[in-house]
């Protein structure tokens, strides 16, 4: 009725009223805890549980509830179990108090007071319950009962995991469990087994025949699923495990009825096909198999399967990508599915499905999607997988980046997505990248700037507008290709651009002035100063508005800036040709930089970066200077320069020959290509890795952006390539024969496309001596890493430490580890036996070479005693008693046996084949750092970087410049 | 493994929770209102699996869920545990149920928490599957039961009595109660 009058005052709808009914409800329960009548108190206790459940913290009532624990009573003894195991961990001080109770309960003949002790134990053992328990519950493993042993071997992996010195001397018995002629104690070993292996499968190899056995002979299909999941962890360790699964698996595959277990054995042979994945042509009929069922799962009406399904696909995908993308048609229908879960399934095998071939038309599909798309988490999902499709493998799939451009600029139409950021990157680095695309980029760009209003619909919570970011730098940047500079240099000081974000008008602003310099430039040589003064006009009357901003940084630029003009105009009614020093201003080309090459600048001799440049200002100076210096100039930024003039040239010369000389043997650099132009002589500035990909002419189109317009444009382009190729060469001819431009599958090879603008794209920077591959991810101090080695501490042998049970003795080698096993062990002269085994150990290794058979024998003997075998021991196969086989090197001896019946390469040299990553892999993680993060300069570092920029090339060449410039400020 | 085994019902009230990690007890509240959450948005008809619910787990974890009439049973597993296996899983325990209230309903859960977390105990131990067997669980379930009742169970203890002496400040309570009633008028309130 407790519980009753709970639900009613659910019922009473007001909260207060509950909480004060619980509360009285707690008082009353504290009462009952107080009696002695041990009914009272179980009552009690459980009335806890039900609070507990609600989120009372009752863990003042610890002690009751170890009283509750230690009845004689089961039903009382349950109660309390129970509430133990919902409010007990490892911070309950009472729980030192129950050992000795569980270890009465465990022992006692009515089974299920042992079996409620286990069960409660399995959710708050603590290590040193499972230390001083751990003997206790092996015992129990042997147990008469079935349902005592299944629940003892469960709560084993328990007893690992807290006490890991354990899993040595109680590893046979559980290898033996496995054979259990109960089911269930059966598959509850085969569940911690499964689970141990999966944190560190390489030392359960060895059991790989045992399982095998059990998979070919069990029909439990919980079992099944178990064991083949653990295949497919250890498969990728042992290749020629791999090539036994495969038969078994596929007959599976075809019997069974079950589709968990269906999906499972489909699972793992993706996994062994991924594990043989290198030269094995004749698993194509598994693969297509595979495949072939995953459809039938997508196709299902069930929901479930077409989900894991799509899961499953993308597992393949990954090394046989031909093979999925024939389902192309099927995924695309996916898309139109009306479960979120699914949809994002299929997004992700898209990914993989894209060639250059089928780029445009399946973004045009997505694109379709976007403008249905209610939600907009699944409409940002689709932005990003967009840009993620287009951009992968340095944009290995775009052949047409006015496309790619035009479907950038229809994405900043959606209204209210968070991935305005994400478009702008975009835009600039394609911008930057693709050096034939600027004209079109930047063309694209102004007339954005000028319909900025509706971008900027309402500005606030609106991340679109981060879009204006990337336009603006652009045209500025670029502004050599603006057709009428005049009207974007209007459109960007439009007094509207003042609701901006903060950042965005600086930009604005610094990229008005290239603007500016541009106009000066283009209309310098002509008669008529007309429209060179017009500008000068436009922007001293405009710039005003920017110099009054709250934020700091666009004031600062604004004010600097209209200075400038102002000077300029002065000069400009005396008629002085000033159009090449002002573009000077912003001469010199920014190259994207990778995204942790400062990091990798090594600091230079005697440099501190922490000392200051000026003594710091006094107290009693104003505090808005700080921040101001602070935020707009980087610190190290001109110490840099100031160190950089110190260096006189002879030094510069001998140091960019050293560079050059450490790229030229540096595999992972590109080399700089001669053209691109150099202003400043900044070490570390000049090295631009350029990539050339001459493929065609350009083609240009004109007018406004249209992606479909340009998937025809393109279709067209193609198809005349072709004509032209098939003219050219005679060859191809019958290769081309047949092949309808709609099928999607078909093998056309992707070389016939060719990319429609010559495209280089120029790689990020890194400083000389710093590889790109040296990723920052991969800190040995990461904390991840710190918990995989905790997870795989109950196997690793350097860690064993001395138990009543076990052997002492730390580990050394495999080697040494396989002659151990024979020592016998006892619990109590640890010292004695350390110093005996020693001498044995040296024994052992002058009879190494020894053949195996003798060894085997003695392995044979020490089977015999229990307690002091190894988690690695072998593996016994029924039929071959005497083969138990030493762990990792000797192991091979079984495991080859066992797997020789197919012809295989030396384990040595797979081995070897797994732990050093291959030299592919390196090049690969350039990629990934590239894509990662494709424009290396966060938006608020770009406008420190340009304004340092900015500096910087007025230090350096127009100093004389600046001098007058200042000159002009101050009189 | 199985993380975390949460029964709440279409209010996101728990009815039953069970974890295999340590949690507080307000974290653990926050993590079924977050399960809630996902869970509950969901239409019948899309499939059962969740991935993210960032609280418990991280991307290993998945939520593999079913709804049944007002209540949903959700488990939290990681990626050693068969998808559809779990599903089965959960099949398998409410059919248990069933056989054991004879037609669980909420109501059940709220009266006899305890009795439905000794019939999970036997189905899942320490976050790992004990027996698939629902005739084996029924048959084990029921043992304890009768060893109980041969205690003179619960029941017959002074509890109730000590309980309900205390209970005069309380309105009468309802002897004959409408199941169905009860599940919608729980208010939407905010767990405590």
């Amino acid at each position: 009725c407790f519980y009753f009058r709970l639900t009613l005052s659910n019922n009473t709808s007001l909260f207060l009223q509950q909480a004060k009914y619980i509360s009285t409800c707690i008082d009353e329960i504290k009462q009952e805890l107080k009696q002695d009548n041990i009914a009272v108190k179980a009552n009690a206790v459980c009335k806890l549980t039900y609070l507990q459940m609600l989120g009372y913290d009752v863990s003042w009532a610890a002690f009751n509830i170890v009283e509750v624990m230690s009845s004689s009573k089961f039903t009382y003894k349950r109660i309390g179990y129970l509430a133990a195991s919902q409010c007990f961990h490892e911070g309950t001080d009472v729980i030192m108090l129950t050992t000795n109770q569980i270890r009465k309960d465990l022992s006692s003949p009515n089974q299920y007071d042992t079996g409620v002790a286990l069960t409660g134990l399995s959710c708050f053992v603590t290590p040193d319950l499972a230390r001083d328990l751990a003997n206790d519950i092996m015992t129990l493993m042997s147990h008469t009962k079935p349902y005592i042993r299944k629940k003892a071997v469960l709560i084993m992996y328990k007893v690992f995991l807290k006490y890991p010195e354990s899993l040595r001397p109680a590893f046979p018995r559980l290898k033996e469990k496995l054979e259990d002629p109960d089911p269930g104690v059966q598959s509850a070993a085969v569940n911690v087994i499964c689970e141990l292996a999966r944190r560190n499968p390489k030392n359960y190899l060895s059991l790989a025949p045992l399982f095998f056995k059990l998979m070919t002979s069990s029909t439990n299909n919980w079992v099944l699923i178990k064991i083949i999941k653990l295949f497919g962890a250890l498969t990728p360790l042992e290749p020629r495990l791999g090539k036994k699964l495969i038969e078994p698996l596929t007959n599976l595959i075809h019997s069974t009825s079950a589709m968990s277990l269906l999906y499972e054995c489909v699972n793992t042979v993706i996994a062994v096909l991924i594990s043989l994945s290198s030269g094995m042509p004749n698993h194509s009929a598994s693969i297509q198999l595979c495949v072939q069922k995953l459809r039938i799962l997508i196709e299902d009406s069930d929901q479930n399967l077409k989900y894991l399904g799509l899961l499953a696909m993308s597992k393949i995908l990954k090394t046989h990508p031909k093979s999925v993308q024939s389902h192309k048609d099927l995924i695309l229908q996916c898309l139109d599915d009306k479960d979120e879960s699914i949809r994002l399934r299929a997004l992700d095998l898209l990914y993989g499905m894209v060639s250059k071939k089928n780029l445009m038309e399946i973004v045009k599909k997505l694109m379709l999607h976007v403008d249905k798309a209610e939600g907009t988490t699944y409409r940002d999902e689709l932005l990003t997988k967009i840009i993620d499709i287009c951009s992968q493998s340095n944009y290995q799939y775009i052949t047409n980046f006015e496309w790619y451009i035009s479907i950038l600029v229809e994405l900043t139409r959606l209204e209210g997505t968070r991935h305005g950021h994400l478009i702008a990157s975009q835009m600039l680095d394609v911008a930057i990248r693709v050096k034939a695309i600027r004209g079109f980029a930047v063309a694209q760009m102004a007339t954005l700037l000028d319909n900025a209003h509706l971008l900027t619909g309402n500005t606030q919570r609106n991340g679109i507008c981060e879009v204006l970011y990337a336009a603006a730098w652009i045209c500025g940047e670029f502004s050599e290709h603006l057709e009428d500079p005049m009207q974007t240099l209007e459109a960007m000081l439009r007094p509207k651009v003042a609701t901006l974000p903060g950042h965005i008008q600086a930009v604005y602003v610094q990229n008005a002035a290239k603007l500016f310099a541009t106009v000066l430039q283009k209309h310098e040589g002509e008669t008529d100063s007309q429209v060179a003064q017009e500008t000068s006009q436009l922007l001293i009357e405009r710039l005003p508005l920017f110099v009054q901003s709250a934020n700091l940084e666009v004031q600062e630029r604004a004010s600097c800036i209209i200075q400038l003009v102002k000077y300029i105009q002065k000069l400009q009614q005396k008629n002085v040709e000033v159009a090449d020093e002002v573009t000077a201003l912003f001469a010199g080309e920014l190259n994207p930089v990778a995204p942790k090459a400062q990091k990798k600048v090594p600091i230079p001799e005697g440099l501190d970066l922490d000392a200051w440049i000026n003594e710091p200002p006094s107290e009693s100076e104003s505090e808005d200077e700080k921040p101001k210096s602070k935020a707009v100039f980087a610190k190290e930024e001109p110490k840099h320069s100031r160190r950089h003039t110190e260096v006189d040239e002879k030094e510069l010369a001998r140091r960019r020959e050293v560079r050059k000389q450490e790229q030229a043997n540096n595999p992972f650099y590109i080399k700089a290509s001669p053209s691109s132009q150099k202003v400043f002589d900044a070490p570390g500035v000049e090295h631009i890795p350029v990539v050339q990909i001459d493929l065609s002419v350009p083609l240009k189109v004109p007018g406004m952006p249209m992606s479909d317009q340009y998937v025809k444009l393109e279709e067209e382009r193609r198809q005349k390539d072709k004509a032209d190729k098939k003219k050219k060469d005679k060859k191809k001819k019958r290769e081309k024969r047949g092949k309808g431009r709609k099928a999607d599958s078909g093998p056309e090879s992707e070389e016939d496309i060719t990319p429609a603008q010559q495209v280089d794209i120029v790689t990020e920077e890194m400083p000389e001596n710093a590889l790109p591959s040296d990723d920052d991810d991969k800190d040995p101090n990461d904390p991840h890493k710190a918990l995989d080695i905790d997870l795989d501490k109950p196997l690793a042998d350097s860690e064993k430490l001395p138990v009543r049970t076990h052997r002492p003795e730390v580990l050394k080698s495999p080697a040494e580890d396989r002659e151990n096993e024979s020592i016998p062990q006892e619990s109590k002269k640890k010292s004695s036996k350390e110093k005996k085994e020693k001498k044995k150990d040296k024994e052992k290794d002058r009879k190494r070479s020894k053949e195996e058979k003798k060894k085997k024998k003695k392995h044979k003997e020490v089977e015999e005693e229990l307690m002091e075998s190894q988690p690695e021991e072998a593996v016994q196969s029924e039929d071959t008693k005497e083969m138990a086989v030493p762990p990792t090197s000797a192991e091979a001896s079984d495991l080859d046996f066992w797997l020789s019946s197919a012809p295989v390469p030396p384990a040595a040299q797979v081995r070897s084949l797994t732990l050093s990553p291959p030299p592919l892999l390196i090049p690969l993680s350039v990629c990934r750092v590239v894509n990662e993060r494709l424009f290396c300069i966060s938006p608020s570092g770009l406008s420190r970087f340009l304004t340092s920029l900015c500096l910087f090339s007025l230090l350096f060449t127009g100093l004389a410049h600046f001098c007058l410039f200042a000159y002009a400020c101050f009189s | 493994m199985i993380k975390a085994i949460l029964i709440f019902n279409n209010h996101g009230k728990p009815r039953l929770i069970r974890f295999y990690q340590y949690f507080a007890e307000d974290m653990q509240q926050q993590i079924i209102r977050e399960t809630f959450h996902l869970v509950s948005k969901r239409d019948d008809n899309v499939c059962n699996f969740l991935e993210g619910g960032s609280l418990i787990g991280g991307s290993d974890y998945k939520l593999i869920y079913r709804h049944y009439a007002t209540l949903y049973f959700v488990f939290c597993v990681d990626s050693s545990e068969s998808e559809l296996g779990i599903l089965d899983l959960i099949q398998v325990f409410v059919e248990t149920l069933d056989k054991c209230f004879e037609n669980v309903c909420e109501l059940d859960l709220i009266f006899h928490m305890d009795k439905v977390h000794y019939i999970l105990q036997e189905v899942v131990m320490g976050g790992m599957v004990l027996e698939t067997n629902m005739n084996e669980i029924v048959g084990q379930v029921e043992l304890q039961n009768r060893m109980e009742k041969s205690e003179g169970g619960l029941s017959a203890a002074p509890a109730r009595a000590v309980s309900a002496v205390k209970n005069m400040n309380l309105p009468e309570i309802p002897r004959n109660i409408n199941i169905g009633d009860i599940n919608i008028k729980v208010p939407s309130l905010s767990p405590f």
